[in-house]
């Protein structure tokens, strides 16, 4: 870190310039991953690119298509947005389970992607809310669905001079919504054991005409559990499609055993937890 | 390693200061600028010792880099009490015991102060959860508890008064 340089660039263009100079540059939005990293010595940037500048990305704007998060938008920021709360509470409130009020006062859904944790508990209910990041970089941007961003632990697929400069979360369909719930042996600061996501759109007849479920903590990376999804579509969210959703959430679980939970306990928890949030998804996506 | 000037506002007053790239605000404010009221207890963002406020939100200090503060607003314990007078929710935490070795103190004071801004009526459920951010290893956190919502009643009476 002898060198280390630090920029606050205002302009995505000049931000992408600073990372591609230097390979060992990285972007800092919240910092609530990336100081701690540096701090323990886990990662020894040469150079730091504060985003926050950049007045776009530390908007929300409500297009007709979707809602655009900058990347350097707090989580707390989230729950002043009247309209993506009613759209997706489950993304806010995972993204507001994230460590304490001062972490989420600075943390951001772009930074809990990018960090790569399989148990950021804002990705999840992204993936289940079909959301995408625009990824910035020297030659222009690429939209990539964020289930596409963490490749493991700790790894994204972004190039060299690239970055997440905003989210995009589709507008919810009429009779959809949305749940996230994790598993945590105390009520606050804490890291997923297990996480579930769902989001469901029922019809007037109560039939499900979409649905999509992703777990974290259970995988290297955040999984998008397609089988979940399919066993609901076309069904009443009766006991046995419920059950086959389960099924298939727990058998997509490849977990590790660690002093947080075995692999039984996540594989079983994580089916429990998926059923739980269909069960809110569904009860709020009635109440649109 | 080259350093960063950093023109900021510490308490309403206009500060400046040289910092390296990796210095955090913590360490600025009690370093360079000898604010030693923010304390460092974990220095990863778990204990809320460090808690300041920055452009009106609570965060910990340890994780904003001390460049990251140009042109900002922070706001810090030593910013709390009006000369010797205190603010209520210092008079409450001493009035209750709210501490025993103090060294938490300072970020209790700073969070419970922004949470009484926001919310001037919280519940005791919601005041512990506000509150999860900051550790205290001597109280137990019944008395501090205790300490905000005295503190919030005294504050809606002086508004109501005045």
């Amino acid at each position: 870190m002898a060198n280390l340089a630090f920029h606050a660039p205002d302009t995505v263009k000049e931000a992408t310039e600073l990372l591609a100079a230097n390979k060992g540059a990285r972007p800092l939005a919240g910092g609530t991953d990336l100081i701690v990293q540096m701090q323990s010595g886990r990662m020894a940037p040469e150079a730091i690119v504060d985003i926050k500048r950049i007045a776009s990305l530390g908007e929300i704007r409500e297009e007709a298509d979707h809602f655009a998060v900058g990347a350097a938008v707090a989580c707390t920021a989230l729950k002043d947005n009247k309209a993506l709360v009613d759209e997706w509470p489950g993304v806010v409130e995972a993204a507001n389970l994230i460590g304490s009020v001062q972490v989420r006062n600075r943390a951001t859904m772009a930074g809990n992607l990018c960090n790569a944790s399989p148990a950021a508990d804002s990705v999840p209910a992204l993936v289940a809310a079909g959301a995408t990041a625009i990824v910035a970089g020297p030659s222009g941007e690429r939209e990539v669905p964020v289930e596409q961003i963490p490749t493991g632990q700790g790894q994204t697929s972004l190039g060299d001079g690239e970055f997440v400069s905003e989210i995009r979360i589709p507008r919810q369909q009429k009779g959809g919504s949305d749940a996230y719930l994790r598993s945590i042996p105390r009520t606050e600061m804490d890291i997923a054991v297990v996480g579930a996501g769902a989001s469901v759109t029922v019809d007037g007849s109560g039939t499900c005409t979409a649905a999509r479920v992703a777990i974290g903590a259970a995988a290297p990376t955040v999984l998008l559990v397609e089988d979940a999804g399919k066993a609901l579509v076309g069904s009443k969210l009766d006991d046995g499609a419920i059950a086959k959703m389960m099924e298939a959430v727990s058998a997509a679980c490849k977990p590790i055993d660690d002093k947080r939970g075995t692999v039984a306990y996540r594989k079983t928890t994580a089916g429990v937890l998926a059923k739980r949030v269909v069960e809110i998804a569904r009860q709020r996506a009635g109440e649109n | 390693m080259s350093r960063i000037h950093v023109t900021t506002t510490v308490n309403g007053d206009a500060r400046e200061y040289l910092c390296s790239p990796n210095q955090t605000l913590l360490d600025a404010l009690r370093d360079e600028l000898g604010m030693t009221g923010s304390k460092e207890g974990c220095g990863s963002g778990d204990c809320g010792a460090c808690t300041v406020v920055l452009d009106g939100e609570m965060v910990c200090s340890c994780l904003v880099l001390a460049g990251e503060a140009e042109g900002r607003r922070v706001d810090t314990i030593e910013g709390v009490a009006e000369g010797s007078d205190l603010h209520p929710v210092q008079q409450k935490f001493l009035e209750n015991a709210a501490l025993q070795c103090g060294f938490c103190t300072p970020g209790f004071i700073v969070a419970s102060k922004a949470l009484l801004e926001k919310n001037p009526n919280p519940t005791e459920t919601e005041v512990r959860y506000w509150l999860a951010g900051n550790l205290c290893r001597c109280t137990g956190y019944d008395k501090i508890v205790r300490a905000v919502m005295d503190a919030a009643a005294e504050l809606r009476q002086e508004r109501t008064a005045a």
